[in-house]
């Protein structure tokens, strides 16, 4: 057997079904050896960077390990944007890139980039490998940092001779750690106890939940410990699902666009219990005013993301799950004992604020907040919604209101224009049974429309609800508001240019365009109905529509714009 | 404030460049990093010394032990360790001079190992501060040429 014959059995090993990817010269003998496996599917983009974001899609719609590959130079750094993404939102990515030959690195070979070198800041580990009888050994390796601890994304680079190379196969046994690679799972149990006690003293608590919730598989835990103690919950926009939020506990997303009153919440609580969440700029706005009344019970598998941006009063590393079992646990006996913590003047305070500053869809026009509310209406809030990056993201936020975790995926850390579509594809394949509905901008869809030809293609029937404004409409919002209205290099069409439906048609999908508000129920209901490959459906919305409310950058969380 | 690290990591290449680029890219700053293997060929150790505030402390040793290379990271204060560093030293040295620079070396429990024309060349070990000593006493003779290797330490005991 030849060493990409021993990667692709490793694979399969490993349980991989499909791989997203990009052939090329180099990659020449992994590929041929791909076209003889029968258990591993592959879907051809039209970019390696579609591919990267396609297996990262299929990673958060599905929970396993997402696989994309490429070849060496331009393919490699192709991927690069998409292993940042995924590698930034904690998403298992295992990236196979091929490399020019060993004895020829570091000559500037022919298609040579030094990979590990280039994607070494932006993943949580990489391989480069130098004897091709280590193949198995680096899969495995991989697949176990990929996915363990606070998954990342993994590079394996292959040089072409090692792909070539015979090897003796013999997959090794399963490892659960490395020897500089332990993660820790149990929560400290004196830290659990004391925030259990804090819990019980607590008067103006909030549950603020992250992304971890979702790869931890704690969603359930997770809404115990709310109903339990009768406790607000806000998520990140990652976390969005991990509690539903249809919920009457529910306080929406938080941060820079996040419900007004989620940020009044976190400003005045006495006590964050924060859970597999990172307290990112776009959460907290400016830090030495951010929730001064707080303590902070401060739930990661990360070691590194305690006290990072926020001092942790308890701080404690471990999985979700396993930590909030373990402080439901000792929860229990307390409010048997005592009852729960006495919130009621906190509940009022909450009541009062969200019946002052609900979010609203504006009237008149085509409004793109009224597109998403309907397209929340008409899927019955039970689609898989994928977004681009810009304001339509934050509309998506705002009002598609989502009750489990997978449920909205989108590019959070990174801020990935370009994501939604691939990232789409990759669900649509991950999750063929839900309705997929690629939420777009204008400006994002552009970054990657090659990646209708591969929807296509494989009668994929993702919605693309385009919410067209004809700008880069969130940082033309920052123009509008700190700059002056001098909008610099924001504008992004000219009469009927770029025809989207004309786009559309070209790659044999259906397009549609919706230029009225009456329009966007039956467009969305004939949309649905066809289910022979993608539609995407142009709303030509209002051009200077704002996301608020919003925090602006630097402000003070409770300093907002609309709110 | 100045910290010293010693870092386990495994002997594999590229491992230098994973320490370093981290250290570039979250901004510490290295005032030296030194390595060699350790008794198990297959782990070397890293002595960094690292001049960050308490919580960029924290964050640097969390970091460290989030590569996957490393093995163990251990915060090395000077009362607690045995620290030592190496410099070699090519100093000016005139027939009316020479006598005085061997006096100074001797002092410092250095060596004389290269005897030129016109020069000496020395080795002096010692904890950084006191070659940093030796290296202002030697200044006035005229300094040609200075290298030193970097702290590296041990823990006591």
């Amino acid at each position: 057997m030849n060493g990409a014959q021993a990667l692709i059995r490793s694979l399969e090993k490993e349980g991989v079904e499909l791989v997203f990817g990009y052939p090329g010269g180099v990659m020449l003998p992994v590929y041929d050896a791909l076209f003889d496996s029968k258990k591993i599917n592959h879907v051809l983009t039209r970019h390696e960077q579609g591919a990267a974001h396609a297996a990262d899609g299929y990673a958060r719609a599905t929970g396993k390990v997402g696989v994309c590959m490429a070849t060496s130079g331009p393919g490699a750094t192709n991927l690069v944007t998409g292993i940042a993404t995924a590698n930034m939102d904690s998403v298992p990515l295992v990236a196979i890139t091929g490399q020019v030959g060993t004895h020829v690195i570091g000559t500037d070979a022919f298609q040579e980039a030094d990979t590990t070198g280039i994607t070494l800041p932006v993943v949580k580990h990489n391989y480069l490998v130098k004897d091709p009888s280590d193949i198995p050994q680096v899969v495995q390796e991989a697949f176990l940092i990929a996915s363990t601890g606070r998954p990342g994304a993994v590079v394996i680079d292959m040089p072409v001779d090692m792909s070539r190379a015979d090897i003796d196969f013999k997959y090794p046994e399963k490892k659960t750690s490395l020897p500089g690679y332990k993660p820790t799972t149990a929560g400290h149990a004196r830290q659990i106890k004391v925030a259990a006690r804090m819990i019980m003293a607590s008067r103006q608590p909030v549950i603020y939940a992250g992304g971890g919730v979702t790869t931890s598989g704690a969603a359930k835990e997770l809404k115990e410990l709310a109903l339990l103690l009768d406790f607000p919950v806000t998520t990140t926009l990652l976390g969005k699902g991990v509690f539903p939020e249809t919920h009457r506990l529910s306080l929406g997303m938080l941060g820079m666009h996040g419900t007004s009153y989620a940020n009044y919440v976190m400003m005045k609580t006495d006590l964050i219990i924060a859970v597999g969440a990172r307290f990112d700029d776009r959460i907290t706005g400016r830090l030495d005013t951010f929730a001064p009344d707080a303590k902070v019970i401060h739930i990661d598998i990360d070691p590194a993301e305690i006290g990072k941006n926020v001092p942790a009063d308890v701080p404690i590393v471990g999985d979700a799950k396993t930590v909030l079992r373990e402080l439901l646990g000792n929860l229990a006996p307390r409010i048997k004992e005592s009852g729960p913590p006495d919130i009621k003047a906190w509940q009022q305070q909450i009541k009062k604020w969200k019946k002052e500053y609900p979010l609203t869809v504006p009237e008149g026009g085509l409004r793109p907040q009224y597109v998403v509310s309907e397209i929340y209406r008409l899927t019955k809030g039970k689609a898989v919604v994928v977004t681009d990056v810009g304001q339509h993201q934050m509309w998506s936020a705002q009002f598609y209101k989502t009750v489990r975790p997978r449920q909205f995926i989108s590019s959070g850390g990174l801020g990935t224009m370009g994501f939604g579509l691939p990232a789409s594809i990759g669900v649509k394949l991950g999750v063929p049974g839900e309705r997929v509905i690629n939420i777009a901008g204008d400006g994002s869809l552009q970054m990657n429309s090659q990646e209708l030809a591969t929807a296509v293609l494989n009668n994929l029937d993702i919605t693309i609800a385009l919410i067209n404004n004809g700008y880069l409409g969130m940082v033309r919002q920052w123009q509008e508001l700190f700059y002056d209205k001098r909008y610099s290099h924001t504008h992004l069409r000219r009469g009927e240019s770029p025809d989207f439906v004309k786009l559309a048609e070209a790659y044999g999908a259906r397009g549609m365009r919706v230029t009225e508000a009456d329009q966007v129920e039956p467009a969305l209901k004939e949309a649905f109905k066809i289910k022979a490959g993608p539609v995407l459906i142009d709303f030509i919305v209002e051009q200077e529509e704002n996301v608020f409310p919003m925090v602006a950058p630097g402000a003070s969380l409770d300093d907002m714009i609309g709110g | 404030m100045k910290h010293t690290l010693s870092v386990l990591v495994e002997n594999k290449p590229g491992v230098l460049a994973r320490v370093a680029g981290l250290f570039a890219r979250r901004g510490f700053n290295i005032d030296s990093l030194a390595v060699g293997v350790t008794e198990r060929p297959e782990i070397s150790r890293m002595t960094v010394v690292v001049d960050v505030e308490e919580h960029s402390l924290e964050q640097v040793y969390k970091q460290l032990n989030k590569l996957v290379n490393v093995i163990k990271v251990v915060d090395l204060p000077d009362e607690n360790s045995v620290q030592r560093e190496l410099v070699l030293v090519k100093v000016k040295a005139e027939a009316k001079t020479r006598a005085e620079i061997i006096e100074i070396v001797e002092i410092f429990r250095g060596k004389i190992v290269d005897v030129g024309k016109g020069s000496l060349s020395m080795e002096v070990t010692g904890p950084s501060s006191k070659l940093s000593a030796f290296e202002d006493l030697l200044k006035p003779y005229g300094v040609v040429e200075l290298v030193r290797t970097g702290n590296i330490a041990l823990p006591r005991g």
